[in-house]
């Protein structure tokens, strides 16, 4: 039976069982609406913003093991998607984006609501199509598909013109694909892994280092099993919080520039790093040429070649899927392994380092942002998805929330973009209905995707909005006193909204919190009484407060600038 | 060091584009790059030299390969290999320059494909060292206007690139 483009579109959704697409409409992808009409297994999602759309979907991915999807319109439509698509492929996110555009015969006439979708999106995804051919059309979402999900995975946008969706074509879906140019690796070297575990029996002051690569690659239980057969200490980095229990003895808190002072020194001084699904990263190491002791030895596991030995030199490269490695590993582990004994006297430095207690902080008249995160994380029991912005409040909720499980922390850290806490929500409420949800943010943040507060709405999400309301870009205010004497350029923000009022006018619940003994009370209301509804949490902190520890740009883990030091 | 990289790509729209974008959004060389189809239509051969440290030149590599389209990279300059360059060069030919033009063609193995009363057009292949330096032979004054193809080349005996 011959069916239009759009309705292929729709079906291959179905096919790919894909249960919401998030999106907006224009001119270009009408067809495509009215085959979403016309059917009930494919549901739309209606987002103010079409970034948001993209954040959701992003958020839908890293929530969950599946796919986000987003659709949008062309020209202005696929231009508010860039930010989204950026954001995702820093952070190796899968997500399919279908964009409308003119139609053919038109491209390349300047027409109405025309842009060169490839082009514009070529940096920042992992691949991208312009089909020009209905008959091309099914495979192509089926690459799509195929590319964002395996591998390293990431974006892929489908430029769809709007003359494609009308022709009528047979549908069949392919089963598999196969492409004679993509074949991501997946198992490991074997003599590679080898060598891997003769070091880690050597290891006398071993530091198990893991990235964003564990939680996308569902890796945390293989590597939690490794690494208390090892018993050496573990780190995360900020993508990577989740992939090891954050209660566990063995953790010894996120590294990098406002990691804890025990992973700083642990990863500094460590004679042997085994470095998983992570990418050794500057806000990670600082300035490659003051990272770590020699001698020094590097096991690094990840499914992208490139990523080893980029940004430092590595012994050991084990180019493969994470969890078949680590799997390899555990096997060869089995048939006999024995730490060092010294790895008990690093143990030992550890936990006098660990004994500085770094994250410290003190609570006095005003609500410190800490206090916040800590009281959030004892209310939800430690269960919460937690979505955050970009600032100081994001820093807080990675230092101050726990978290034990996998694809509970939904941030961005590759791109660093503000406005993407609140649309995060919607899409981790998506992909886990039911799940609590609160969204960590600044004033200056939620500003910046606020209009989904109407999404929210329609779709009744009751997303919990935790306002770290410092009145300042508060990380831009941190930088500014700390290295250009306290010159607050443009980082204070006035004329803020009453953001009580304005949830209210999205008919959510407002709150207002500024006594610090109010903290808990507020929290306990909107995750019970308030369960079902969104709840904007306007949480008046103490406009000073700084993140620490902190790393300078630039320089060594062990250069730590700490709250004790001032 | 300068390198020579072939790459078979799919020939799909935009491929050239995404290989040149990948090169210009990390900062790497581009001494010359050529592009054509292979015996087989559906793949284009690529032939991008370009120089970098060892640490450079790995990424180069594996960043390529990262690309979706790339069906294979090798450095061809990491072993034997024909390295070749076509140029056409149109030279000032009057006078006693006019022999002259004609003895350094056959020196360096040019042949002249265009003549007029005062001009010749040379063309030249090989090397690009040994176009550097037939443009190094001549004086200056005398060249009206040059054009290179950059560089093509291919791995000697049993180095086959191919899928
Ligand atoms: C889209 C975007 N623009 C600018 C920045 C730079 N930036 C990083 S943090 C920050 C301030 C954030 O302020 P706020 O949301 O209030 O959070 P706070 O740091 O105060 O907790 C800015 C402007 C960014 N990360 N993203």
């Amino acid at each position: 039976m011959m069916i239009s483009g759009a309705e292929i579109v729709i079906r291959c959704l179905q096919e790919e069982k894909v249960d919401c697409v998030f999106g907006y409409p224009g001119g270009s992808v009408l067809h495509i609406y009215d085959a979403l009409f016309k059917q009930e297994q494919v549901k739309h999602i209606l987002v103010r913003h079409e970034q948001a759309a993209v954040h959701a979907a992003d958020a839908y991915s890293r929530s969950s093991q599946r796919v986000g999807v987003a659709l949008v319109t062309s020209g202005p439509g696929v231009t508010n998607t860039v930010t989204g698509i950026a954001t995702a492929y820093m952070d190796s996110v899968p997500m399919v984006v279908l964009t409308g555009q003119v139609p053919t015969a038109y491209i390349g006439q300047d027409a109405f609501q025309e842009c060169d979708t490839v082009g514009i999106t070529r940096p920042c995804v992992k691949h991208n199509f312009l089909v020009k051919d209905v008959k091309d059309l099914a495979i192509t979402i089926k690459k799509a598909f195929h590319i964002a999900a395996t591998g390293r995975p990431g974006p892929v946008v489908v430029d769809i013109p709007k003359d494609v969706t009308a022709q009528m074509c047979e549908f069949e879906y392919p089963k598999t694909i196969q492409m004679r140019s993509y074949n991501p690796v997946v198992k490991g070297h074997l003599g590679q892994i080898k060598k891997a575990v003769q070091l880690l029996a050597e290891a006398k002051r071993p530091i198990i280092y893991t990235g964003g690569g564990v939680i996308l690659s569902d890796a945390a239980e293989k590597l939690t099993q490794l690494a208390r057969r090892l018993n050496f200490p573990v780190t995360n980095t900020l993508m990577g919080l989740g992939g090891y229990p954050a209660t566990d003895r063995q953790f010894v808190g996120m590294l990098g520039m406002h990691g804890t002072f025990e992973a700083n020194m642990a990863m500094h001084y460590a004679d042997v790093i085994l470095a998983v699904g992570a990418r050794f990263d500057d806000r990670v190491i600082g300035n490659p040429a003051n990272f770590g002791e020699e001698p020094r030895k590097i096991i690094h596991i990840d499914i992208d070649p490139s990523s080893i030995s980029k940004r430092v030199k590595v012994d050991v490269p084990i180019v493969g899927n994470v969890p078949d490695v680590l799997e390899e590993i555990l096997k060869l582990m089995d048939a006999g392994f024995k730490a060092d004994a010294g790895v008990a006297d690093w143990w030992k430095q550890i936990e006098e380092w660990r004994g500085r207690d770094c994250l410290r902080y003190k609570q006095d008249k005003l609500i410190m942002p800490h206090y916040v995160v800590q009281k959030l994380y004892e209310v939800t029991g430690g269960d919460a998805f937690v979505t955050s912005d970009v600032g100081q409040h994001q820093m807080f909720a990675a230092q101050y929330y726990k978290f034990d499980q996998p694809r509970r922390w939904i941030n961005s850290g590759g791109l660093g973009t503000m406005g993407v806490g609140l649309p995060y929500g919607m899409g981790v409420l998506f992909a886990n209905p039911g799940a609590q949800v609160a969204c960590i943010t600044g004033e200056a943040s939620i500003q910046m995707c606020i209009q989904e507060l109407s999404t929210c709405k329609q779709y009744e999400l009751p997303i919990k909005i935790i306002n770290l309301n410092n009145g300042y870009l508060g990380m831009v205010r941190q930088w500014q006193e700390m290295f250009y004497s306290s010159r607050y350029s443009q980082s204070y923000v006035s004329s803020l909204p009453d953001f009580v009022k304005l949830a209210e006018s999205y008919g959510h619940v407002g709150m207002k919190i500024e006594r610090p003994e109010d903290v808990e009370p507020a929290l306990r209301k909107a995750f019970t009484e308030h369960k079902n509804d969104l709840v904007f949490m306007d949480f008046i902190v103490d406009p000073t407060a700084n993140v620490f520890p902190m790393v300078a740009a630039g320089k060594g883990l062990t250069d730590m600038i700490l709250a004790e030091d001032l | 060091m300068r390198h020579i990289i072939s790459i078979l790509i799919e020939n799909e729209a935009g491929a050239l584009s995404r290989v040149a974008g990948l090169f210009s959004a990390r900062g790497y060389n581009i001494e010359s790059l050529t592009v054509a189809p292979t015996e087989d239509p559906s793949l284009s051969r690529m032939t991008i030299v370009t120089w970098g440290s060892d640490e450079v030149l790995e990424q180069i590599t594996k960043q390529l390969n990262k690309l979706v389209d790339v069906v294979k990279v090798v450095d061809l300059s990491e072993a034997a290999h024909v390295e070749r360059e076509l140029m056409l060069i149109k030279v000032r030919a009057t006078g006693k320059d006019r022999e002259e033009m004609k003895r350094m063609a056959d020196i360096f193995r040019g042949r002249i494909v265009d003549v007029t009363e005062s001009t010749y057009v040379v063309e030249l292949t090989g090397a690009s060292s040994k176009l550097d330096s037939f443009i190094a032979a001549l004086d200056a004054g005398l060249i009206l206007e040059t054009v290179r193809t950059g560089v093509c080349g291919i791995g000697r005996g049993d180095r086959i690139l191919k899928v």
